[in-house]
């Protein structure tokens, strides 16, 4: 079975059967988080996992009772303590000798916002869990509005002018806690994509993976282009892809070219950027601050905009 | 079994430290805690023990504390938790959320009134803010009562019947404060008192979603199915008082502790240490030959109305003492329990010890002079204005 959202990456014996998010499910058309779960599905493989949901676009998708949309054992928290609820699972795991990765699926809100002090506490603990965000800069659920991933100059329903504050650096934070991995992740990347998911499932301790997620319906944009969008953001630098390894070693995962032509377009394609008339001059000082300071903590020299 | 020298808080620790060995076979034990005033002795001393197949996790807040409790109960382990006041206030969301996954945490609640503006001292205004979520409600007057509360609350709470969390309570300072020599039984004792936490929606292999969205008549079956799970309680309970006095040779305490109550017309009523107090002022009215008898609730929810209803039967005036106040309404147990009287009963609230407030026997010998030459029932009345 071929998967466009895989880009076009057949499924192998080597592959979980049964999907992490099964057909039928909710999920508006060009979800980035649905093509995150099954981008995990072949990730995860035969490995036994558990999912923890807050209150997020997933507690929705997950389906309504007695149906269960995802397809291994999930518990919905509420809205601040996924990261609490997942210490408790991934410690009776433990004390019980039980080979299991508890994964957390949360928001941006859940994320950035409401569960953020859960989510320090948790990785200041080393809990051993694996943390994804998917991250679609939105309030999604309850209909758009801005939260504290949403980026500067977006319109949403409670910043009707567009946003003012600039989008908080969660990686950094996350690797200021010094836990063993945190990476961004570029869905338009897929070996990128499964070889840090992989990666990240193996790994003890706490482990974040920041997804840059399509939302067709928040970002006013056209659902079959969701992957493009992340291609473009990643292309012009807007989303840097890197790893921290103990939050020390930083590895730069993904070139960009830093294309004014490519971040023009991301903007122009999403209509949640039209009445703030983003550009990318707009951007590029920000944009070419953040690489700079990237740069020198992974310590590669090229190829860089060294004329910034 | 010892007798130990035990604060109610290290008392409540220590009860679940025996709970959480006693699962050692089963899948352990984990708790999130979080300190607060004055619960805190009780976390502390749980940390301090060594606890086979278990782990007490030290979060950032009640509110996660909760939180890793609702997980680990999630995957099948015993669970438990302790705190007070605000810190229960903080953790409120999720001790509905535990209460709707039918999920078996016992909680240790030092109670103390709300704030700002701050006052560590006790109401139990924290924990009724509780009552209408699905969570069991004890309310004890000494350590001994509560150290075998606590104990057999797992044993309530994990019953397939009952399956849904416990608190109990105990003022904070006034009894979670106070030492006395407790009887302490051996962990064999407790190993045959408590079956192995077994939680059958638990996450395991089969994949099903615990929390998920529901429609409105799922909601109202689900609502039916706990409520009417509460209302089995005081008959789990009494075979658990049964086994409990099979194996620790003593007897637990009764939902409802009558004291020179039969053949009493005037009836104090209240929760708590108030209830031991409200005994001594009856001991004091007797010997003037009064007519006086307590009635103390220990079970708050469910509310055993039936037990209520039988001691009120008869009675012609009732005094609840409320340490608490509805605002807008007055006394809680007396709002909920008025009605159980006979007709034509006078049954009059008054509200005492809020904040901390010290409650002798001549404040309630007091409040009895102030109820004695009433025909009909007053507005609810505050100690200090009667």
């Amino acid at each position: 079975m071929n998967e466009p959202a895989l880009c076009g990456m057949a499924q192998t014996e080597l592959d979980r059967a049964e999907p992490l998010f099964r057909k039928g499910n909710t999920n508006c058309g060009g979800c980035g988080m649905s093509i995150t779960l099954q981008m995990l599905r072949h990730a995860v493989a035969q490995r036994q996992v558990q999912f923890i949901v807050p209150a997020c676009c997933g507690a929705v998708a997950g389906g309504a009772f007695p149906q269960s949309t995802f397809g291994v054992p999930t518990l919905m928290t509420t809205f601040a303590c996924a990261p609490a609820a997942a210490s408790g699972i991934a410690s009776v795991a433990a004390l019980n000798g039980e080979d299991l990765r508890t994964i957390i699926l949360a928001g941006d809100g859940g994320t950035f916002d409401i569960g953020f002090a859960s989510l320090s506490a948790a990785a200041e603990r080393n809990e051993d869990i694996l943390y994804i965000c998917y991250d679609n800069e939105i309030y999604g659920n309850t209909g758009g509005q801005r939260s504290s991933a949403t980026p500067a100059g977006a319109v949403t329903t409670n910043t009707p002018e567009g946003k003012v504050e600039q989008k908080k650096d969660i990686l950094a934070i996350l690797a200021a806690h010094r836990i063993p991995y945190a990476a961004s992740v570029s869905l338009a990347h897929a070996e990128d994509t499964l070889r840090k998911m992989r990666y990240a499932l193996d790994q003890k301790g706490f482990r974040f993976l920041h997804v840059l997620s399509p939302c067709p319906t928040g970002w006013k944009s056209e659902p079959a282009l969701g992957l493009e969008l992340v291609r473009l953001a990643v292309r012009s630098g807007l989303f840097p892809v890197y790893e921290i390894f103990d939050g020390k070693r930083h590895v730069v995962n993904i070139e960009p070219d830093f294309s004014d032509e490519a971040l023009n377009m991301y903007l122009s394609l999403q209509r949640r950027f039209q009445k703030s008339g983003l550009t990318a001059a707009d951007l590029r000082p920000a944009i070419d601050r953040y690489w700079q300071n990237l740069r020198s903590l992974s310590g590669r020299i090229v190829p860089a905009r060294r004329d910034a | 079994m010892t007798v130990e020298l035990l604060s109610a808080n290290h008392g409540a620790a220590l009860a679940a430290t025996l709970a959480a060995r006693a699962n050692r076979k089963g899948r352990g034990f984990c708790s999130g805690v979080y300190p607060i005033t004055p619960s805190t002795e009780c976390m502390e001393y749980l940390c301090q023990q060594k606890i086979e197949k278990g782990r007490v996790i030290k979060v950032e807040s009640e509110h996660s504390a909760m939180g890793v409790c609702i997980g680990a109960a999630a995957a099948g382990a015993r669970s438990f938790t302790a705190t007070s006041s605000n810190g229960l206030a903080y953790m409120f969301e999720n001790c509905i959320a535990a209460a709707m996954l039918r999920l078996p945490v016992v909680i240790a609640v030092a109670n103390r009134t709300l704030g700002p503006p701050w006052n560590i001292w006790a109401d139990h205004s924290d924990a009724l803010t509780l009552r209408d979520h699905g969570l069991i409600q004890f309310y004890c007057a000494d350590n001994q009562e509560l150290f075998d509360t606590v104990l057999s609350a797992f044993r309530l709470a994990e019953d397939k019947r009952v399956m849904m969390p416990a608190m109990v309570n105990m003022e904070g300072f006034i009894l979670s404060h106070t030492v006395a020599q407790t009887n302490i039984p051996d962990q064999a004792q407790v190993d045959d008192f408590l079956p192995l936490t077994d939680i059958p929606h638990r996450l395991g292999d089969v994949p099903h979603t615990l929390g998920q969205i529901e429609v409105p008549h799922q909601t109202e079956v689900h609502r039916w199915q706990h409520h009417n799970a509460m209302l089995d309680v005081p008959k789990v309970y009494a075979e658990i008082q049964k086994e409990f006095e099979g194996v620790f040779g003593r007897s637990l305490h009764d939902i409802v502790v009558p004291y020179r109550a039969d053949d009493a017309e005037t009836l104090i009523v209240s929760m708590g240490t108030i209830g031991v107090t409200a005994e001594r002022a009856v001991d004091m009215l007797r010997a003037e030959g009064k007519r006086v008898g307590s009635l103390r609730v220990r079970l708050f929810r469910p509310l055993p109305t039936d037990a209520i209803r039988a001691h009120y039967a008869g009675k012609k005036r009732i005094a609840v003492i409320d340490r608490n106040i509805s605002l807008g309404l007055g006394g809680i147990l007396w709002s909920e329990t008025r009605a159980l009287a006979d007709p034509g009963a006078v049954v009059q609230s008054y509200m005492a010890g809020l904040g901390g407030g010290d409650v002798r026997p001549e404040h309630i010998v007091k409040m009895l002079g102030d109820l004695e030459p009433r025909k009909i029932a007053g507005p609810p009345a505050m100690m200090e204005a009667v």
